[in-house]
């Protein structure tokens, strides 16, 4: 009762937009860390949170507004068939890169710049 | 407010609060093995959000994909790729973190503007919880039958491309004797094609 009066939104339930902004909270950590990280390795590592914030988007709305269909659970199965293809292929694109470079500084990458 | 609804909501606050620390964690942590452990800690509270969200099977591929697969890569990557190196400093560094922290504050006020504006229509239909899977299932197998075809062929593209991308090219026989050698073991001397000047002259 006493954490009902603390959080009062939350009274009928967990709303909807708890998800959403908990999701959001998520994706910009991820874009962050996409930006400003110097290691490869935590690039891939903040594309998965990225991908894991869009999952719960699709969760939320699955369970809130398409109860029945449940359409965002198969998109979500989806999305976590490419992300893994995408872990490997970028892990692998990662190996290669640190054998023809020995470094794993992305600033160092810079072959296509100009 | 019944037992039911209170223990979901502490459930959902203390899962909440392990995903934000542990994202923060994995972007901020300066030693990259504990961001690892700590995004599998970030999977892990994503799949018992699942739980909270009716959806037992996404929840257990989650765990099993994320958790099992994707982490440990990560992981195996990292031991790879392990080497202790300086980075050089960058001019600019402090203000490009600003910079870009400025532009994902904004991003997240609007997002947070989205999804707290917008009118949705709610409450929706009644969730069918533990039948999920079943439905899951006849969806797979009917309406989305082709994407469920292409993400079998998209899988092992990606295996075949990863096997490609991340082999070495060993010898086969010894160069000087002819003799067949351990696969595993010799590496092919070759230079590196992208190395900048100083260690190209080492190399050489």
């Amino acid at each position: 009762m006493t954490l009902a009066l603390v959080l009062p939104g939350f009274s009928n339930g967990i709303p909807l937009q708890a998800y959403l902004a908990l999701a959001a909270v998520l994706f910009c950590t991820g874009v962050w860390g996409l930006i400003n990280s110097r290691n490869a390795v935590r690039v891939l590592m903040s594309i998965e949170l990225m991908l894991n914030a869009v999952n719960l988007n699709l969760m939320a709305f699955s369970n809130y507004l398409d109860g029945q269909l449940i359409r965002g659970q198969v998109f979500a199965i989806f999305v976590i068939t490419v992300a893994a293809a995408e872990a490997a292929v970028g892990l692998a694109i990662l190996l290669s890169l640190y054998r023809n470079r020995e470094t794993v500084d992305m600033e160092r990458f810079n072959l296509l710049r100009w | 407010m019944t037992i039911a609804s209170t223990t979901e909501l502490i459930c959902f606050l203390v899962l909440s609060v392990t995903l934000v620390a542990g994202s923060l964690g994995v972007v901020l942590l300066p030693n990259i093995v504990y961001s690892a452990f700590l995004l599998g800690g970030v999977f892990l509270s994503v799949a018992g959000l699942y739980l909270l969200l009716n959806a037992s099977f996404v929840a257990a591929a989650q765990v099993l994909v994320y958790v099992g697969a994707v982490n440990v890569l990560i992981l195996f990557a990292i031991m790879l790729v392990n080497k202790k190196e300086t980075l050089a400093a960058i001019p600019g560094l402090l203000l490009r973190r600003v910079l870009s922290g400025a532009v994902c504050a904004g991003l997240f006020a609007l997002l947070l503007r989205v999804s707290f504006t917008t009118d949705w229509a709610l409450p929706g239909p009644t969730p069918v919880g533990e039948e999920a899977t079943i439905r899951i299932g006849e969806h797979l197998f009917s309406d989305y039958l082709l994407p469920f075809e292409l993400a079998s062929v998209l899988l092992l593209m990606a295996m075949i491309g990863a096997i490609v991308l991340a082999r070495r090219d060993v010898f086969s026989s010894d160069v000087i004797t002819g003799e067949p050698v351990d696969q595993g073991l010799i590496e092919k001397a070759r230079t590196p094609l992208l190395l900048e000047k100083p260690a190209l002259e080492k190399t050489s």
